[in-house]
């Protein structure tokens, strides 16, 4: 998995990051974060997507080994939420890159983190 | 001049889980200049603030930062409050302080988890990380949400903390107490984290001033500010509890100032809920029908320091104006002073030590001409533009 914290509120990205803690332990399911795109086989997305931001998105997608599973976490990775009518937004992220999974929530619990990627997991 | 060379850190880092861009001139081993670039996440909160209504703001300000979701509430309903020239009732307060004390306990402990983290000392990110789940558990007993709790309203808070409830947050704040000792015993008596962080990152008092610097890293040089104390708001004023400064300046104290902070949260919030105990359960909201002309400011002290906002109001239903400063956008200008000089290893540690928050951070915008894509105003142009903005809306009053 690699993380792509687009223009967020950090909620999202905390949350990720609570998924790899003692409590909920991604590792168990066979998952890593990784620092690189290059290694990674699941893009998770999450935050609006900004002007600034978007060239950025397209580029590590175009980085990714294929196939890669796109996952937008967070309501504004699936819709843009409460930034989708700020002046800077760009995206949200099905309208730039292709999106395999989403996971609503404002922040989604680790455990609906979680569950998404599993099951995406399971249907490839 | 040696060569420099140039050590990109970010934007998308697997150390940062925020997009912030760092370039660190190198000569050899050591830091010789720092520079940062942001925008990857702005989102125009400030414009979107003016579209929307007052109750509706609450839930934008508290998605300015999903770890501080409490304090620029907290700073906004001050400054409406300030406006409107209401006094809330002493349970809304009491419960005001609760949730803001509750959000600087877990944010703490997510800070020490990431400063294990960002020196290569991963069991300390997850020992503090297991301990911070609690706090969140109680943040979803109290308000619904693990983050975002959407708790404030103008005129007091959108829910009770009934008083049944009091006994199971005692019960949790007792454990987060003895994991907290664990905690401090664990980086207070680490030689090895003695070794990275003492003497590492040092803000001597006068680099405080000079970039006015907030909240832990300002104390943890011996600037002793606190808006709690200085500019009492909330339950603040009715509970006993003290300022925790230290002197060194260097990353150990700002570790050992945010250590002792969780001691005074977690006392902070006995005394609240023992407040609580003696008011009136479901009293927490005064009813307000307008908002009339004029402007309020708002402070608030987040877990990183000063929250500031300002709001202007013009008597309709929504914000004229809305300036928000948020600690990090000055403390991480002390970037140029506690990271030049050392080496690459303990750079990432002195970048850390501030508790930077990008997403609070990113408030400038720059003006584009829509068709050609150049920039219409530089940086000055803009200050000076929204100078006359400003004016303009205090001499419509």
């Amino acid at each position: 998995m690699f993380h792509f914290g687009g223009a967020s509120c950090n909620n999202c990205d905390i949350e990720i990051l609570a998924c790899l803690t003692p409590r909920y332990d991604v590792e168990r399911f066979g998952m890593l974060l990784v620092g690189s795109i290059r290694h990674a086989d699941v893009l998770l997305v999450n935050g609006s997507i900004n002007k600034k931001d978007k060239p950025r998105l397209l580029e590590i997608y175009e980085q990714a080994p294929k196939p890669v599973l796109v996952v937008a976490i967070g309501a504004c990775g699936c819709t843009g939420g409460i930034f989708a009518e700020g002046n800077t937004f760009a995206g949200p992220v099905d309208k730039i890159i292709p999106v395999d999974a989403y996971i609503p929530g404002c922040p989604p619990k680790p455990e609906a983190i979680l569950a998404g990627i599993v099951k995406l997991l399971g249907k490839n | 001049m040696s060569k420099q060379t140039l050590i990109p850190v970010g934007p998308y880092h697997p150390l940062q889980e925020e997009p912030e861009l760092f370039k660190l001139y190198c000569d050899g081993e050591i830091v010789k200049d720092v520079k940062w670039e942001t925008g990857y996440n702005h989102r125009g909160i400030e414009k979107l603030a003016e579209q929307k209504s007052y109750d509706e703001v609450f839930f934008l300000v508290e998605r300015i930062c999903g770890i501080c979701s409490t304090s620029h509430p907290f700073a906004f309903a001050n400054s409406v409050e300030e406006i409107v020239g209401v006094e809330i009732t002493d349970r809304a307060k009491y419960i005001r302080s609760i949730i803001g004390e509750l959000e600087r306990i877990h944010s703490h402990l997510l800070w020490v988890g990431l400063a294990g983290h960002f020196l290569g000392y991963n069991t300390v990110f997850m020992w503090a990380w297991k301990y911070r789940e609690p706090v969140l558990d109680l943040f979803e007993m109290i308000t619904g949400n693990r983050n975002s709790y959407a708790m404030f309203k103008v005129g007091g808070v959108r829910r009770d903390i009934e008083n049944q409830k009091i006994p199971a947050i005692e019960e949790v704040l007792s454990l987060v107490k003895k994991k907290t000792d664990l905690l401090v015993g664990a980086v207070m008596d680490d030689p090895v984290i003695h070794a990275r962080t003492k003497g590492v990152g040092i803000l001597t008092k006068q680099d405080i001033l000079d970039f006015a610097a907030v909240g832990p890293t300002a104390r943890a040089s011996g600037v002793d500010i606190d808006v709690r104390r200085d500019d009492p708001y909330a339950a603040y004023p009715l509970v006993n509890w003290k300022v925790i400064t230290a002197e060194a300046g260097d990353v150990f104290a700002k570790a050992q100032v945010r250590l002792l902070e969780m001691y005074e949260s977690i006392s902070i919030i006995e005394q609240c809920l023992a407040g609580l105990k003696k008011e009136k359960e479901g009293e927490v909201d005064v009813l307000i029908k307008h908002i009339p002309e004029g402007y309020g400011i708002g402070r608030a002290e987040a877990p990183r320091g000063e929250v500031f906002h300002f709001v202007v109001s013009d008597g309709s239903n929504s914000p004229a104006r809305h300036k928000i400063r948020a600690p990090s956008y000055t403390n991480i200008a002390t970037f140029k002073k506690s990271c030049v000089g050392q080496s690459i290893s303990d750079a990432t540690i002195s970048l850390a030590a501030v508790d930077p928050c990008y997403c609070c951070t990113e408030r400038l915008a720059v003006a584009l001409d829509r068709a050609s894509g150049k920039r219409i105003m530089n940086a000055k142009e803009i200050i000076n533009h929204s100078t006359e903005l400003t004016n303009k809306l205090l001499q419509h009053e």
